[in-house]
């Protein structure tokens, strides 16, 4: 029996699962060739049958959104357009499955190149269309996998997860994968746990690690393989406290979030695109403590009218409670096209307000929306990336000047508070500079990583990137400090806010204003509830 | 029989003419015998409005002008229905939510 073998990742779905591990590569299957092209055509025609007739029935249990992924499927399986040159290739005297390959690879590359994210991650469906055709094709070698397994591989299809039973538990390990994908998202919509970005394993994992039984840690995001008595006892340990919260956790969405000593934590939600706030009710929070604007930032610059709606819908949601708009952040791992810039080093570049400021005509855009949107409700605006009080200083200015032009033509408007994100560490070790802002607000994500210096989406840095190490709390603690002296309201909004395993060390630091993603809202609370002071 | 019709209309739905949008499209377009083509300009290149694949190879993000034209029997109809479709948000509104 091999030793244990610890492998860490990103969590895409918060949960526990222990079972055996199902390899989703297995050796590729055969293709056994016909003897004429009418049968090649045959056999083609009959495997994207099968694979029609499949997603048919996946689509009779489907829910909402699984519907619409496998309806997309379907329609492109039934479609000559897609189906046609294979057919053409075959004619040509090639075998079926390296005619679809072929002729879906073509498919595939023209949305890979595509410069609209949206597009590129249709790519992910198409390679699923050209697999289960080619699975059906191969038909003979497919084993399924036990009953609670931990699907390990490269990547895992949409329909490889809407085919398997998932009610006797089980899990998903990537190597690879996103936390953005169709997957990650039905896995956390239906509960099921799931870790990307596990790395390349092989480094030390043998034959007998992968047959044996894992478990599978996606609270933390890691997986332990071939696991000693005792981690199995800790890991049991873990699961059931984390089902115990999970269901506790649902009981204090409705209330106000206080300590046990009855300290109240204002809990705000992190929004990312407008049609989030249709599906949360705003009487479970304290209003958007970040809203992000980069989704208008697509493939072409937003007019001043798109963005002004998309604002006044968040505000009209929120009613009286505050939202606070970031102006955009684009740069770093948040390119634009046609407007950010190619740079060595993205992270340390021309990003956040450095790009905005840079390219003032786009941000003025910006500006004149939300001051227009400012009516609407309570808004605040803060400043991405800020370094040095001039920059705070140049962007309120052109706010000024906004305001006046607008006001001067007869445009309702209105001045918002403006404040700035506390994420690039001259900010944080010496906020005296910035006694003339509105409010802070921590970004713990980007702080994090340039305190440490380890990026935040490279799994091999991974330990080295915590909240929780005493450099960044410290610099949270002195903001905090600062903040309450001054009379400026410090809050938190970076995926710490709301994870249950480091809310306890955010309150002590001094913070009573978090805002965390809507999926964590309860769990926030319920972690806010058991903290003693 | 030589019914033609064309129209413009502009996309409001958030992800364009993609995905779920571009099926409804479709399946909308191939109820109607007219030859039916969809552009993102007026001069074209014009793309079959009843195949998905060349829909979504259209590329349409919102805040498009889509030119939509028929030619044969229900031209007309077919184009006002698509028109109709795209104007009523893919009968979406809200249902596009992502999950954050």
């Amino acid at each position: 029996m091999p030793g244990p073998l610890r492998l860490t990742g990103i969590s895409a779905s918060a949960g526990y699962a222990e079972g055996p591990l199902f390899n989703l590569e297995p050796a590729a299957a055969r293709y056994a060739g016909k003897a004429t092209a009418a049968d090649e055509k045959a056999a083609l025609e009959a495997a994207i049958g099968v694979a029609a007739g499949r997603l048919a029935g996946l689509m009779e249990t489907a829910d909402d959104e699984a519907a619409g992924i496998l309806e997309f499927q379907v329609a492109m399986l039934e479609d000559d357009a897609l189906t046609g040159p294979a057919f053409a290739a075959i004619a040509a005297g090639q075998p079926a499955d390296a005619a679809w390959r072929q002729a879906l690879d073509a498919e595939i590359a023209g949305y890979e190149t595509s410069d609209q994210d949206y597009f590129r991650a249709r790519a992910a469906d198409m390679r699923d269309i050209r697999d289960q055709v080619l699975r059906a094709l191969t038909e003979d070698g497919e084993i399924a996998a036990p009953a609670g397994a931990i699907f390990y591989g490269e990547d895992i299809a949409p329909t490889r997860f809407l085919e398997t039973d998932w009610s006797s538990g089980g899990g998903i390990a990537l190597k690879a994968g996103s936390a953005a994908s169709h997957v990650a998202m039905l896995a956390r919509s239906r509960g099921v746990p799931m870790v990307v970005g596990l790395g390349v394993v092989g480094l030390g994992a043998s034959p007998a690690h992968l047959a044996g039984i894992a478990l599978l840690d996606a609270e933390h995001g890691g997986i332990v393989l071939s696991p000693s008595k005792a981690e199995i006892d800790a890991f049991r340990r873990s699961s059931r406290s984390f089902a115990a919260r999970r269901d506790r956790a649902e009981t204090y969405l409705q209330k106000p979030a206080v300590t046990k000593a009855g300290t109240a934590v204002r809990v705000q939600v992190n929004i990312a695109d407008p049609s989030d706030v249709d599906g949360i009710d705003i009487s479970t929070c304290d209003g958007a403590g970040l809203m992000r604007t980069e989704f208008l930032f697509g493939k072409t610059l937003p007019d001043e009218e798109t963005q002004y709606r998309a604002y006044r819908k968040v505000l009209e949601w929120a009613g009286e409670k505050p939202v606070t708009i970031r102006t955009v952040d684009a740069g770093g791992d948040k390119p634009v096209p046609g407007f950010t810039v190619e740079e060595g080093n993205p992270f340390l570049g021309l990003r956040g307000i450095r790009l905005s400021l840079a390219r003032t005509e786009v941000f003025r855009v910006q500006i004149r929306a939300l001051l227009r949107a400012a009516v609407h409700g309570n808004l605040k605006v803060m400043f991405p990336m800020i370094a040095v009080m001039d920059e705070y200083q140049r962007a309120a200015a052109l706010f000024a000047e906004e305001q006046a032009g607008l006001s001067a033509r007869g445009v309702a408007c209105k001045m918002p508070p403006l404040g700035i994100m506390v994420e690039v560490p001259s900010v944080a070790i010496a906020p005296e500079a910035f006694s003339g802002v509105a409010f802070f607000s921590i970004g713990s994500n980007d702080l994090t990583q340039y305190v440490m210096a380890a990026a935040r989406d490279n799994a091999s840095v991974a330990h080295l990137n915590s909240v929780r190490h005493p450099a960044v709390l410290r610099l949270i603690a002195s903001v905090a400090a600062f903040g309450q002296a001054q009379g400026i309201p410090v809050s938190l909004c970076g995926d710490a806010g709301g994870d249950p395993a480091s809310i306890p060390a955010l309150l002590e630091a001094g913070l009573r204003d978090l805002s965390v993603v809507p999926a964590q809202l309860a769990m926030a609370k319920a972690a806010i509830a058991d903290v003693a002071f | 029989m030589s019914a033609s019709a064309e129209a413009t209309v502009l996309i409001t739905h958030e992800v364009g003419l993609h995905a779920r949008p571009s099926v409804k499209f479709t399946k909308l377009a191939k109820t109607f015998s007219a030859e039916v083509e969809v552009a993102l300009a007026a001069n074209g290149p014009w793309f079959d409005a009843k195949s998905i694949v060349k829909v979504m190879a259209a590329k349409a993000p919102k805040g498009t002008m889509l030119h939509i034209r028929a030619r044969g029997d229900g031209a007309g109809e077919a184009v006002d229905a698509l028109v109709e479709l795209v104007r009523r948000d893919f009968d979406e509104g809200a249902d596009h939510a992502r999950t954050a």
